[in-house]
């Protein structure tokens, strides 16, 4: 890799109950550019982005092992909360999910709001901006506290969570599968934002989609049965990958 | 294709259909006939004792034509409010916890002994209650019904609130967990409001639960045929008031009893269904 990295990972392993689910993942995430993560169903992908922010142990009976280096943070290290990894790395889910007894300023703010964060004149600024930066806010100026966060659209409601998680102004935005959900036109929204994110975020995107790996993701990482089989850039992947595996994948001959 | 219309159905096979059908309906019709026989009778029989002095004046001793029950409503609501401040915080907490935190081995000991104390019959509690207040203080009290009461009301709200937490979908968690918020805030802040309506319709239907409770009372605040409004005396009861009327052998207390009935089952329909008013708004809102 010829840049600096952001997100280092080492030998990291992560266990459903007994099943494990990732094995010996190591990688790194250059710093402001998007990275995508591809694989049939079942191959980890969600798993590895939600043992970066550490979500993965809100499950019941989950386990992880290993080491994530996000800039000068230890993600897993002694003593390091997991409300303060999160804090830094936003994530945006598969399926919108506002708040439903919020308003859309509220759900832009709660990240803010419900850590204490009470300067309502700064709170509006960072909601214009969360909701600009989400490409949202011509849609919803004027009825940011008159409508619930639930009343708007599908991509709409995919965009107030991008916002949402923006408002904190976190390093990393962590993206699992956020267009599968929603029609083309909403997709191509939220693939026009994600270009634009990386200006100032290191994204990580799952995706179902190659072709919009291709378009979004300047790195892509292959994921099989719980195993990296290569991170390069994505050009690369899909014109000459190193593994015969990706190629099968890429080409459509499983998976 | 076959002919599916009914002329094709036999005799003997649309007979079993009219007699099932007709079963099931008298069967639905004879649930429902008691309550109504009772509403009716209870309206029959109470509503000539309905006047402005039932609601305003202390009971009349024996002989005296008359009277009310204004202490023994005063009574009640005041049992009733403490007993919902005992009751509601202890039960909607223990049904947080058993939502969010009880997915483990203390978690099932918990909630099998709010089912165990759900079943424990009423006399027990109000026993209970004598035991661990009437014997301390030295007499019956209001405090002491309270007691009852509230110990009654744990597990109903307890269990409701947690059903209804459980019905907020995790996704809305995990978007609350995944912006950095610590996990008691986003249950106070976030799951909390989702099921606001259903937690309010827990604590609404323990509270008309308790509304008519007699037998948790009557060594517990006892009654009282005068005022009383300190937490240390002898407090009437509405049901208490319905019992003792009930049961004597005068005509006139009798025709009370009735009066009474009425007033009850007004009151907590009456809660009911401003509640529900209440709380269908709350979910259309949010919705």
């Amino acid at each position: 890799m010829d840049e600096q990295s952001h997100i280092s990972v080492e030998n990291l392993n992560a266990w459903y109950g007994s099943t494990q689910a990732l094995y010996n993942i190591n990688l790194e995430i250059p710093p402001r550019h998007t990275t995508a993560i591809i694989g049939p169903s079942g191959c980890g992908k969600s798993t590895f982005v939600r043992c970066i922010n550490r979500m993965h142990e809100t499950l019941p009976n989950t386990r992880v092992a290993g080491k994530i280096q996000i800039a000068d943070l230890d993600v897993y290290g002694k003593g390091v909360s997991p409300v303060w990894v999160r804090r830094r790395v936003g994530m945006v889910f598969q399926k919108a999910n506002p708040f439903p007894t919020m308003s859309i300023y509220d759900n832009v703010a709660a990240g803010l709001k419900l850590n204490g964060f009470s300067n309502h004149g700064e709170l509006d600024k960072i909601v214009e901006r969360s909701l600009r930066q989400a490409a949202l806010w011509d849609e919803v100026k004027d009825s940011l506290k008159k409508k619930s966060g639930a009343s708007l659209s599908g991509g709409q409601q995919q965009r107030l969570c991008i916002a949402r998680a923006l408002a904190v102004e976190p390093d990393v935005l962590l993206m699992d599968e956020p267009a599968s959900a929603l029609d083309p036109i909403s997709t191509a929204k939220i693939e026009d934002l994600i270009f634009d994110l990386k200006q100032q975020y290191t994204v990580v995107i799952v995706t179902h989609n190659m072709q919009q790996a291709a378009r979004v993701a300047e790195y892509t990482a292959f994921f099989l049965m719980g195993n990296l089989v290569e991170l390069d850039k994505t050009e690369k992947m899909f014109t000459k990958p190193s593994d015969k595996r990706t190629e099968d994948y890429i080409t459509g001959r499983f998976g | 294709m076959p002919d599916l219309t009914t002329h094709d159905i036999s005799w003997s096979r649309r007979c079993k259909n009219y007699l099932a059908l007709g079963t099931i309906t008298a069967g639905a019709l004879v649930v429902t006939v008691p309550l109504f026989l009772i509403l009716g009778t209870v309206i029959y029989r109470g509503i000539g004792g309905l006047n402005l002095d039932f609601f305003t004046q202390l009971p009349k001793p024996v002989g005296e034509t008359g009277g009310g029950v204004a202490n023994a409503l005063a009574g009640s609501l005041m049992i009733l409010g403490l007993a919902s401040l005992i009751g509601v915080p202890l039960g909607v907490g223990t049904g947080i916890f058993l939502a969010e935190y009880g997915r483990n081995r203390y978690g099932n000991v918990v909630r099998f002994t709010a089912d165990v104390l759900n079943g424990v019959p009423s006399i027990v509690i109000g026993m209970t209650a004598y035991a661990i207040v009437v014997l301390k203080q030295g007499h019956f009290s209001l405090t002491a019904g309270s007691v009852a009461l509230g110990i009654m009301m744990i597990p109903i709200v307890s269990r409701t609130t947690e059903e209804v937490l459980l019905l907020v979908p995790h996704p809305i968690r995990e978007a609350a967990l995944g912006l950095g918020i610590a996990q008691w805030r986003t249950t106070l802040s976030v799951v909390l409001p989702s099921a606001k309506g259903g937690i309010i319709t827990g604590i609404l239907l323990a509270f008309a639960r308790i509304a008519g409770e007699t037998a948790p009372l009557l060594f517990t605040s006892l009654g009282n045929d005068y005022w009383n409004f300190r937490l240390d005396q002898p407090t009437a009861a509405l049901p208490v008031q319905i019992f003792k009327y009930a049961t004597s052998p005068y005509d006139d207390w009798h025709s009370k009893a009735w009066t009474g009935a009425l007033v009850l089952i007004t009151m907590i329909l009456l809660t009911t269904v401003a509640f529900r008013l209440v709380t269908s708004r709350g979910v259309r809102e949010s919705g």
